[in-house]
């Protein structure tokens, strides 16, 4: 079988804010850079980002520094991110946001003329640099422009399968199909950066779009690394409820950080309860003061509603099931009766028109209705720190695929500003690798070939399984059995459930032309999507505790042992997406003195 | 209740509308009812989706006849009876509602890059007013369905050579406008990217998802910079307003700081 062969020194899978960051750099150490992306350019889900980048630049607050953001993560994460990515993230992130202005992007202006900084869940400081609530959109446009610029192959709406190592383990190669036509083709690297994003698709209720089915991380793991905290997956407190069909749609945490509150059934804010003895201190603990905050971050602390995401999420969930939530079961979420509607509509517009179009709602009249969705994962590719190296040499990850930065709990706007401190370090690590390396790595033919075969294999089938249904049944199992709070035995039944889903994935029939064909297209998605389902289940069943995005029913507590492991997943018995993985704790990297002294100051 | 769908499927030799009938949901846009189609008659019907909240520009359609996102289009706002939905017609067609919207992304490449002068600590220094129109730019989601209604090239593919349409031409004053950059695009805005073709019949702005004021505030404005006044009567009439130089580096570096 003749193939479409394309040979690049690196090639970067994904074309989100970290897959641009990172193919600009390569790209700007004269290497020959491909970017690969599942949709056109420019569409990858980071545009959807709303409430801003966090970077501690000092433009509202001067007290705000690296070490306060570097602080305020790791409490976030409850301690458990890699420090040492938390550190360059803290340190680099004001850098790459001045750097994107100089490519161009215009960012929200202080009155002196500096880049704004928003309030945001979990930041001490107003930190987010943003453009009203559209700052996804204005990063990937930037990126987006500076790549064009910077004369980069895009290979747009091209599906990358599996990668490909050489007989000595290193990364040789990709192999992939372009959706426009259904022809398979195949990539040739000395270094491969992985910026696949996210898996939140195999949730019911999800902020993601349909791209956010886990590649990267199954990809990476069938090709011999390592992932680390999967159970972590991030449920956003406020998605749309009502109507259904666009249900677990984002409302961004930037509502809340422009004034907005959240009540129950009764009208009650009823956050004041849930103030975990962790951010006591630091919390306001009355209406009055939480007001004040606004405007006086020295003098009042802050609200409860901004607690970190985890926190608000579970108090949300426990309102709904005591029976005092919304008419649609969420809770309501009101900025209509604390600010005018100039600033509602100037602040965050495309909440306005979300709400309008889609619900009817005039938020600067009515309150909305919210409820967590999934969102975000925290787990992914574990990677070196310093330069996002990976197991398998050669291959490079950065983003929401790569695992650690954000320990078992992200802070909103710490994503935007680690795709872009991470994507710029997997670009430098990926060209090293590459310059180091005289020559391409082999590639086998027969293994192409036969990874081609399995993904064509439905075409073949006359009758079988519907991809549509299949995915249908995943998502239902995830969201009722692996959601928001967890127990052992639901974990057991979900674990059997995936394995049956399993079974049936191999047995997916579909029809109709390979060119564009949406049903084959998902056929596809779906042995990664599996995988990373049973990598959180698997995860979520060891870790027998609470914390952060994790909740365990019949483990409430955090366990101070199990604070101090990540559960680290591999698949030792290599090929074959549907073999066997294994789960093992191992001890976090130990913290140097110096900063864990910052976490210990009372502030 | 039912729906009617009136779905054009097919590929560049050729297709037809199919008519579709099945239940309707409360509250659903019309990308939820596409979804509904393939899970349930027609697993392979072809369309383009990312964000499903009109943040990604990628679900653009001829819904009705008219240029509108799918998932930003509510069922129960179009008026009875079947709804059409092609898809858009400038554009060569892949399969179905899918189309090669390829020419948008070279004509992107032919603009030449934002050249400020380097910055100085803690960033540039501009103004909330000073950005206010780039960031109405800005805005813009790429959907394309601006270069669609365009009669310059709906039905004259012979024009897309010397013609980038007013999604380019809102980049094209976007960077015009922007208060650091240095590099001067004016005559090939006017010599080669036709923006002179343009007769500002606003088709583009009424369809514009973003309600960026396309021809009002960037290809009349746009005009009058790059053609000359003598030419062009409509530019004429704004020129008082605007400046009309384009900044040196040394300028852009004072604005900056
Ligand atoms: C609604 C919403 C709002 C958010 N708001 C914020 C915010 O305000 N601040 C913040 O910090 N974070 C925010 N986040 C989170 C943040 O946007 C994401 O975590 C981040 O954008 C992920 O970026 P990425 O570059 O890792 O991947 P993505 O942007 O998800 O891009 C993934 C890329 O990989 C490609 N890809 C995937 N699989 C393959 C494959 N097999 N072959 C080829 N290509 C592939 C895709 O096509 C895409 O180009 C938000 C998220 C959502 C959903
Ligand atoms: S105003 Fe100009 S660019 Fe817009 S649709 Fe009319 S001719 Fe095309
Ligand atoms: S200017 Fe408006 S209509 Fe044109 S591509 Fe951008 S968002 Fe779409
Ligand atoms: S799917 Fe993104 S705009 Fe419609």
């Amino acid at each position: 079988m003749e193939i479409e062969t394309q040979r690049y020194d690196v090639v970067v899978i994904g074309a989100g804010g970290a897959g641009l960051r990172a193919a600009i750099e390569a790209r700007s150490r004269g290497l020959k850079t491909a970017l690969v992306c599942k949709s056109l350019l420019g569409k990858a889900h980071t545009v959807m980002a709303e409430g801003g980048i966090a970077a501690a630049m000092r433009h509202v607050y001067e007290e705000d520094s690296w070490q306060v953001h570097f602080r305020d993560t790791m409490r976030g994460g409850k301690m458990l991110n890699n420090w040492r990515m938390a550190q360059l993230h803290a340190q680099e992130a004001p850098d790459r946001v001045y750097e994107l202005e100089a490519w161009g992007a215009l960012f929200d202006r202080t009155a002196d003329g500096r880049i704004l900084q928003r309030d945001f869940g979990g930041h001490r400081y107003a930190r987010l640099a943003h453009v009203g609530d559209r700052t996804g959109l204005e990063m990937i446009r930037t990126l987006q422009q500076k790549a064009v610029a910077s004369d980069i192959d895009v290979f747009m709406e091209c599906k990358i399968l599996r990668l490909l190592t050489d007989g000595d383990g290193q990364i040789a190669g990709a192999v992939g199909y372009w959706r426009p036509t259904g022809e398979p083709v195949l990539f040739v690297a000395k270094a491969i950066v992985l910026a696949t994003g996210g898996a939140g698709k195999s949730w019911k209720y999800t902020s993601n779009s349909w791209e956010c089915t886990g590649d990267g991380h199954a990809m990476a793991l069938w090709a011999g690394a390592n992932l680390i905290d999967m159970e972590f997956v991030q449920f956003h407190p406020t998605g749309m409820v009502w109507p259904l069909s666009v249900r677990g749609l984002l409302v961004t945490e930037g509502v809340r950080g422009d004034g907005g509150v959240l009540r129950n059934a009764e009208g009650k804010r009823f956050m004041f309860d849930y103030v975990a003895e962790m951010f006591r201190a630091e919390t306001a603990d009355s209406e009055e003061e939480a007001d004040r905050w606004y405007t006086d971050h020295a003098g009042a602390r802050r609200p409860p509603d901004l607690l970190p995401r985890d926190e608000v999420a579970r108090a949300i969930n426990a309102e709904v099931k005591a029976g005092r939530g919304s008419p649609h079961g969420g809770v309501f979420l009101d900025i209509a009766s604390r600010r005018s509607p100039e600033y509602i509509r100037r602040r965050l517009p495309s909440m306005y028109h979300q709400f309008m179009e889609l619900a009817g709602v005039d938020i600067t009249k009515e309150p909305m209705e919210v409820g967590p969705t999934c969102h975000y994962f925290m787990g992914g590719v574990r990677v070196d720190p310093d330069t996002a190296a990976t197991a398998v040499p050669g291959l490079f990850a950065a983003g929401e695929v790569a695992g650690g930065m954000h320990g078992s709990n992200r802070l909103g706007g710490n994503s935007l500003s680690d795709l872009l401190v991470f994507g710029r370090r997997a670009g430098a690590g990926a060209s090293d690798y590459a310059e180091g390396r005289s020559q391409v790595g082999t590639v086998d033919r027969a293994e192409v070939d036969a990874i081609v075969e399995e993904a064509m294999a439905p075409f073949a089938r006359s009758s079988g399984e519907n991809p549509y249904a299949l995915h249908s049944d995943l998502q239902e199992t995830m969201q009722s059995l692996v959601g928001i709070i967890r127990t052992g035995s639901e974990l057991d039944t979900a674990i059997e459930q995936l394995d049956v889903l399993r079974d049936r994935a191999s047995r997916v029939a579909v029809d109709g032309p390979r060119r564009y064909n949406p049903a084959w297209n998902l056929a596809t998605d779906l042995p990664a999507m599996l995988t990373v389902s049973r990598c959180v289940a698997l995860a979520a069943r060891e870790r027998k505790e609470s914390r952060g995005g994790h909740t365990r029913d019949d483990y409430p507590t955090a366990d101070p042992q199990l604070g101090k492991v990540n559960f680290v997943l591999s698949q030792p018995g290599g090929d074959g997406w549907s073999a066997e993985i294994k789960v093992a704790p191992e001890p976090i990297p130990e913290m140097p003195a110096d900063l864990r002294a910052l976490l210990e100051e009372s502030h | 209740m039912d729906v009617t769908m009136r779905v054009w499927r097919g590929d560049e030799t050729g297709g037809e509308f199919r008519d579709y009938t099945l239940p309707a949901h409360e509250g659903e846009v019309v990308l939820d009812v596409i979804h509904r189609l393939q899970a349930t008659q027609a697993p392979d019907l072809a369309c383009r989706w990312n964000c499903k909240a009109g943040k990604c520009g990628s679900c653009s359609a001829e819904i009705n006849g008219k240029p509108r996102l799918m998932c930003m289009t509510r069922m129960d706002h179009l008026p009875e009876g079947p709804v059409t939905v092609a898809p858009m017609r400038t554009f060569p067609i892949i399969r179905d509602l899918v189309t090669d919207v390829s020419f948008n992304f070279e004509m992107a490449k032919l603009v030449p890059p934002f050249a400020p002068p380097p910055p100085g600590p803690g960033g540039y220094r501009m103004q909330q007013i000073d950005i206010q129109r780039g960031q109405e730019f800005r805005k813009c989601i790429e959907c394309f369905m601006c270069q669609d209604v365009c009669h310059v090239i709906r039905d004259h593919e012979e024009n897309k050579q010397y013609y980038a349409g007013p999604r380019l031409f809102i980049r094209y004053a976007e960077l015009e406008m922007h208060p650091l950059d240095t590099n001067d695009r004016r005559e090939l805005v006017r010599q080669k990217m036709g923006l002179g073709m343009c007769n500002i019949t606003k088709c583009c702005t009424e369809v514009c998802p973003e309600q960026i004021k396309i021809t009002d505030n960037a290809i009349i404005p746009l005009k009058e910079r790059a053609v000359d006044a003598a030419y062009d009567p409509i530019a004429w009439l704004g020129r008082k307003i605007l400046r009309r130089h384009k900044r040196s580096p040394a300028e852009a570096q004072a604005v900056g700081r």
